[in-house]
């Protein structure tokens, strides 16, 4: 297992250099630069700009700069938040981010996972029908619906609870925010639950189980849910790290500080080496949150293991 | 907060009835920490850093006083100088600084404090956006050039309390200038010792009403009361909280559940709506600034032809736009300096006070002459950036083109871009817009100059231009203002731009609040702002 993991994790380093490599010439294509906007700046100002930030020199020069900087640890500083490095910005947003997302996949599989397996065992009844139907409608109404209608109902018209803002993370501030994010992804496992233990209860090592006279709760409880996991491990691994780095449209509406708005912004912005601090972050993730699921698949599979 | 609900261990809440949760404004509370939402996250608090956009106004502004600021109604007054003297000529500035002006760590503000500040706005390596809006000093450009040989920078320390500004031209409104964030001072105790990190917050000093103690990027910046400050006994608030909030919506839903007491934006959409249900909290006012659409005068483009230009601009129903289409929120534009600037009569284009059937005929008449027809339709391109208002009005400019026989090509695109494109000069027709810097004249009509890198159109005209010159050397306010209206009048006779509307400035602000008054500029100091008395 470690053999396998070490290899895994090396593998990951051509990866990330292409990915890297691919975005920073991309984003160089998009037309229009950091320092465009409405204040159009007089030809020396935007000199002396591009000097400051090297953009004034050749692209591969460019490119060699930014890889030296980035083996040793540095992203560089924010072309448009100038007192902060991309670093302090990354450090200080992904922890909220984290924090949003993780509760929020908390949540949902905590409501998730039981409406799946209830709609399974009691298919087709009522019980299935109205798990499933809400399902639906939790995936098919987008976030930037749902999110200022709980800061209006909630916030504005009931007073509950604030509409935005995140007051160091206080506990009041979270609950839109995660509820808001968590309802789609309750409504994608709950159906992918739903599914997957319909398949895993007909077949034959159940059957088998079933004939050896267990009873259905030690059927369903020690022998169905493992296998019936696998599927929705699949699925967790990116969705999870997507669902960390933050979601633009929740920040946005709840004043969120998370980097969920540093993708779009960025971008938007043209800020360079936040775009691409965001890119190399998300990309390791992404690498982690996989191998994390290639390991929880052997640990709830036994058929599957990694020696080589 | 003005009014608190959330924070632990506030007083109780009311209980609104879910009738009344649409005019949602709880209790105000003791504490007196005022919460605003700005339009967007400043990206500095180092002037030589800061982007040029109007949030960083509504921080900085609190934060640091230049020589001069600006009163409630936004006329400018002596601020770290109590007084100053203008040689005759004009062009020498001494300023006599405050005895008790100190920075928020106790250190007195000196005279190097602006030297240095105005050093580290023209030196290259900064890159600094507002270097531009300071060129009257003697030698700044050449500096900010990177010239060897330029001259002294014309910002001299005399003594510790004597600042010697030299200009390279009498510049009538240097003094209103000062008032800009730009011309704030820095500490040079602190840049000596922490060069360009002096604005980390566990060491930074300002010499404004507040100084800031925590910063969370994209989340907030909190400041309390500076107890230095020359006039912190006339500062009722005890700090100020600033959020970023891009998302109006956002913002509003904020305001009414009580989590911000000032919201520095509202979307025009939801004016009518604000005016019946939230009344005593919405603030409309006319501002210095415009909205205009650059028609290209480059060779190749049907715009350098001043028929086109002028049909163009008889064509467009500008009540239609203010009232139809932006909902009453903003003014139509008749020239392009807005009214409200001092020393300064708004100007009509040319034609505008003529009825809409006579400028349809004379503006089908003069497209005729320059030979665009049925079957020589006029094509044109028109730039705007990607905003809904935007769309709407370009979508309206082309429904009023066409009974003309003008095709127009909308294409729309993201900030950025569409500057880059104006300023490559890839359009016909340019959406463009310009908020003052500075009360004058000056700042608007200098975008038409021709060395203007805000001149999208490329306008060219030698007599404008030489107005503009002779205006930059009058000492004479009255004479400076005949010959700065000369010139909008030369460019608007010559059609230069399409200007469309004077934009107004739209706040949303606690009933509760007092000190609050709708200016021209949209400045709006905190240390004026204080809570009602109950």
């Amino acid at each position: 297992m470690l053999i396998y993991t070490l290899k895994r994790l090396l593998q990951a380093i051509p990866t990330l250099l292409i990915v890297i490599t691919i975005s920073f010439f991309l984003m160089r294509v998009a037309p229009g630069g950091p320092f465009d906007g409405e204040r159009q700046l007089p030809p020396e100002i935007e000199a002396n700009l591009m000097a400051a930030y090297h953009l004034d020199e050749p692209l591969p020069m460019q490119y060699l700069r930014y890889m030296g900087n980035l083996l040793q640890g540095d992203f560089g500083p924010s072309f448009k938040y100038k007192d902060f490095s991309v670093t302090e910005l990354i450090a200080q947003g992904f922890p909220v981010s984290l924090e949003i997302g993780g509760l929020a996949i908390l949540l949902a599989l905590l409501v998730g996972l039981p409406l799946g397996i209830a709609a399974a065992i009691k298919r087709n009844s009522t019980v299935d029908y109205v798990v499933m139907g809400t399902a639906l409608t939790g995936i098919a109404v987008p976030n930037f619906v749902l999110a200022p209608i709980f800061a209006l109902v909630f916030g504005v018209l009931l007073g509950w609870l604030p509409a935005g803002g995140w007051n160091g993370g206080a506990l009041p501030n979270l609950v839109l925010p995660v509820v808001a994010l968590s309802i789609q992804q309750i409504a994608y496992i709950a159906r992918m639950m739903r599914a997957s233990m319909i398949e895993v209860l007909g077949s034959h090592f159940i059957r088998t189980a079933r004939a050896k006279g267990l009873n259905e709760g030690e059927v369903i409880w020690r022998h169905a849910i493992r296998p019936a996991l696998l599927p929705v491990m699949s699925y967790l691994g990116p969705a999870i790290a997507g669902i960390i780095t933050g979601s633009v449209v929740i920040e946005q509406i709840f004043g969120i500080p998370g980097i969920g708005r540093y993708f779009v912004q960025g971008a938007l912005n043209r800020d360079y080496t936040l775009v691409m601090g965001t890119v190399v972050f998300y990309g390791v993730l992404i690498v982690l949150m996989n191998l994390i699921v290639d390991l929880l698949y052997s640990a709830l599979d036994p058929q599957i293991r990694y020696d080589d | 907060m003005l009014e608190s609900r959330y924070h632990a261990g506030r007083r109780h809440r009311l209980c609104l009835p879910l009738l009344l949760g649409m005019f949602a404004f709880a209790n105000t509370g003791l504490a007196a920490t005022l919460e605003i939402g700005i339009q967007g996250e400043p990206a500095s608090l180092d002037t030589a850093k800061i982007g040029g956009t109007t949030w960083e106004n509504d921080v900085l502004g609190d934060l640091f006083e230049g020589l001069v600021t600006l009163d409630p109604s936004g006329e400018y007054v002596p601020g770290a100088a109590s007084s100053w003297d203008v040689s005759d000529d004009g062009k020498v500035y001494t300023f006599h600084l405050r005895d008790d002006a100190n920075w928020s760590d106790g250190e007195p503000v000196i005279s190097v404090d602006f030297v240095l500040a105005f050093q580290r706005l023209f030196d290259p390596a900064n890159g600094a956006v507002y270097a531009s809006l300071f060129y009257p000093i003697r030698g700044a450009k050449a500096h900010t050039k990177g010239n060897t040989d330029a001259p002294d920078l014309g910002v001299e320390a005399v003594d510790a309390k004597t600042l010697k500004i030299t200009l390279d031209q009498p510049t009538p409104y240097f003094p209103t200038l000062l008032a800009h964030i730009a011309a704030s001072p820095v500490p040079s105790h602190l840049v000596e010792q922490f060069g360009n990190d002096w604005t980390q917050m566990d060491h930074i000093a300002t010499n404004g009403a507040f100084t800031p103690t925590s910063w969370v990027s994209h989340d907030h910046i909190a400041a309390r009361k500076n107890a230095e400050f020359h006039a912190a006994d006339d500062v009722a608030l005890d700090g100020v909280d600033y959020y970023p909030v891009e998302d109006r919506s956002a913002g509003l839903q904020r305001f009414r559940a009580g989590g911000l007491d000032i919201v520095r934006d509202f979307s025009p959409d939801r004016y009518q709506w604000l005016q019946q249900n939230l009344p005593d909290a919405v603030h409309l006012a006319p501002q210095l600034a415009n909205y205009y659409f650059a028609l290209n005068q480059r060779d190749g483009h049907p715009t350098a032809d001043k028929r086109v230009r002028e049909a163009l601009n008889l064509a467009i129903r500008r009540d239609v736009i203010a009232n139809q289409i932006m909902g009453d929120v903003v003014t139509p534009a008749s020239g392009f300096v807005p009214g409200g600037v001092s020393h300064y009569d708004a100007q009509t284009m040319p034609g505008l006070d003529q009825d809409t059937e006579s400028r349809a005929a004379k503006a089908k008449a003069l497209l005729e002459d320059a030979g665009y027809g049925p079957d020589h339709p006029l094509e044109l391109t028109l730039r705007y950036s990607t905003t809904e208002a935007n769309k709407r009005i370009a979508v309206a400019l082309a429904a009023m083109w066409k009974p003309l026989g003008v095709e127009t090509q909308l294409i729309n695109a993201e900030g950025a871009v569409h500057y880059a494109e104006l300023a490559a000069g890839n359009f016909d027709v340019g959406r463009g817009s310009w908020v003052a810097d500075f009360d004058d004249a000056s700042n608007f009509l200098g975008i038409l100059q021709s060395d203007s890198p805000k001149n999208y159109g490329g306008y060219q005209s030698d007599a404008f231009d030489q107005l503009m010159n002779q205006a930059s050397h009058e000492t004479d306010m009255d004479a400076r203002q005949q010959l700065l209206e000369q010139a909008e009048r030369q460019a608007l006779s010559d059609y230069a731009v399409a200007p469309i509307y004077v934009d107004v400035s739209r706040n949303l602000v606690n009933p509760k609040l007092d000190g609050w008054k709708d200016n021209a500029l949209n400045r709006h100091l905190s240390r004026y702002l204080q809570e009602r008395e109950q």
